[in-house]
């Protein structure tokens, strides 16, 4: 179990196969679930240059392991690597890395995503934005995501 | 009692500072350390405080040497 707030620049797929590397247990696990959060070059209509994330040091880091101590619980997933930036930061760069390891593909895909959703409502980061003319902060995350049923078409296929 | 407060992102710009140091006698809770940076004003709500960087609420009891956080809403991920 590893979780990192790191100021320089990360490699997502480079940090999994090392961390697979050193954990003997990850590779005959069977499941891991992986989120990469990558930013964007627009937010709100308007192109976006620069990113700034400020974050609470020493706070941070005991948010993240409770998110993940708790998602643990509810999901009794067997390893998890986080990783998140702050920093400066430039469209495409990776922020965050959520990767779980489980048995089986439920406990890992639930975990991973808990953690995502509990760190974007809890972690103390904030984003400021660099945009072509001014900067701003962001106020809010966005929902991200609403569940929807799958077409029954697609199914039968 | 003394409280070292701490301020974030927009409300440290807002604030103009990234932390003090108050040395008070009359501080119970968390909004009257707000009430003693703010100008005698109470919390807003879309304020979030941190005791000890644990989340806390306006009425969370402050003690001597208690590290006191004020930030807007989170935006990490």
């Amino acid at each position: 179990m590893r979780i990192e707030v790191r100021t320089g620049a990360f490699d997502p797929l480079a940090e999994l196969s090392r961390y697979r590397e050193e954990s003997t247990a990850a590779e005959r696990l069977g499941a891991t679930a992986i989120f990469i959060g990558t930013m964007r070059d627009y937010n709100e209509g308007q192109p976006v240059r620069k990113m700034m994330l400020e974050h609470y040091p020493g706070m941070t880091e005991r948010q993240l392991q409770c998110i993940v101590d708790e998602a643990r619980a509810r999901w009794p997933f067997d390893d998890a690597l986080v990783i998140h930036r702050v920093g400066d930061l430039f469209p495409a760069d990776p922020i965050v890395l959520v990767a779980v390891w489980s048995s089986h593909r439920g406990t890992a895909f639930d975990a991973c995503r808990q953690i995502l959703e509990e760190l974007k409502h809890r972690a103390p980061f904030w984003k400021k934005e660099t945009l072509e003319q001014g900067a701003r902060w962001v106020e809010t995350n966005s929902d991200g995501y609403t569940p929807r049923p799958i077409p029954p078409t697609s199914r039968t296929r | 009692m003394t409280i070292r407060v701490r301020y974030f992102a927009s409300l440290r710009e807002r604030m103009g500072r990234a932390e003090e140091r108050l040395i008070f006698e009359n501080l119970s809770c968390v909004a009257d350390v707000w009430k003693a940076v703010y100008e005698g004003r109470p919390l807003p709500e879309n304020v979030l405080c941190a005791v000890n960087m644990e989340y806390a609420q306006a009425d969370t009891p402050v003690r001597d040497g208690d590290e006191v956080a004020f930030f807007p809403p989170v935006t990490g991920g």
